[in-house]
């Protein structure tokens, strides 16, 4: 019990060769490109799915910011289809890698401030000290400040992490203990698989969200520096 | 009996079964090979089952059991240890 609850989450090989590349690979499949005016089914609702979720998204940026459209589009697809994918069976879900995730944050957040610092010096610098603060707390609040931007891509990827780990985990022990309570007392083996159709419902919503939030913040991130 | 269509050519479904030995090793194995072939089979399942008018959730439903599997497959050494028996 102990030493299977994590396997799932370790890097997959297949006969000793490593294939998690295949596997971050496997989503693009499943957005076939549209090369004409109507296209099937597929790739028409996906069409609109997009075009819903890009204009709600990038409606508050100034033209600056709305240059980030794709890479803030591709980055909402690949987080959500990932997490979507990893609810099937024995799948591995590479979101939950801190590794990724800190190597999706760090260069997108980094990207923001560079713009920011680049083109708009005093505006972004200026942000470290919100308006109207007393003069005696200025030293302190400026670290204070410069500490929360420099945890922001820290946050971005644990949130992630930490939010798909522990859905995931969460459905391998409450569905162990509904098998292990089949023998013992049915009845509550029933309450026990209600709650896991809950939970997975909800993680359904959490893959979701937590790719909306994620490329949320960064468009915030980006609105506060274009 | 003789071939009218040289025998490199040809598709899988028209070689004959005598001449299927010296078929397979005429075929393309190179990496460009190799490539070709992916994306002839991915044309064919995507133009088969989703690139239709009416596609339905068939096209993309098979494409998820296949991936199940092939995720089972490579967990199972893990999973023997999980079943139900006596003795592990």
């Amino acid at each position: 019990m102990n030493e299977n609850l994590f396997t799932s989450f370790t890097s997959p090989t297949m006969m000793g060769l490593p294939i998690v590349t295949l596997i971050i690979l496997f989503p693009s499949m499943l957005f076939p490109s549209p090369g004409r005016l109507i296209n099937n089914r597929l790739t028409s609702i996906q069409q609109w799915l997009i075009q819903l979720t890009s204009k709600q998204m990038m409606l508050i940026h100034n033209h600056k910011g709305q240059t980030w459209t794709l890479m803030l589009m591709s980055l909402i697809m690949f987080i959500g289809s990932t997490n979507l994918l990893g609810l099937l069976p024995h799948s591995f879900t590479p979101t939950t890698q801190l590794s990724m995730n800190l190597g999706m944050a760090i260069p997108l957040w980094a990207g923001t401030v560079a713009m920011g610092l680049r083109t708009k010096t005093k505006a972004s610098l200026a942000h470290f000290l919100p308006q109207g603060t007393p003069f005696p707390l200025i030293p302190m609040l400026v670290i204070i400040e410069s500490i929360s931007l420099l945890i922001q891509p820290m946050a971005l990827a644990v949130r992630l992490t930490a939010n798909i780990t522990a859905g995931h985990l969460l459905i391998h022990l409450i569905g162990g203990a509904t098998l292990a309570l089949i023998n013992i007392s049915a009845i509550t083996a029933l309450i026990t698989f209600i709650i896991l159709t809950l939970l997975t419902v909800l993680e359904f919503a959490v893959a979701l969200i937590q790719a909306y939030v994620f490329t949320l913040l960064v468009s915030l991130y980006l609105h506060d520096n274009t | 009996m003789a071939s009218v269509v040289p025998l490199k050519e040809k598709k899988l479904m028209d070689v004959k079964l005598g001449e299927l030995l010296s078929w397979i090793p005429m075929r393309d194995f190179t990496p460009k090979g190799i490539a070709g072939a992916f994306q002839r089979g991915y044309y064919r399942y995507y133009n088969k089952y989703v690139n239709v008018k009416k596609g339905g959730v068939a096209g993309i439903s098979m494409v998820l059991a296949a991936y199940v599997l092939f995720n089972y497959c490579r967990c199972y050494k893990e999973l023997k240890h999980e079943r139900l028996c006596k003795y592990h």
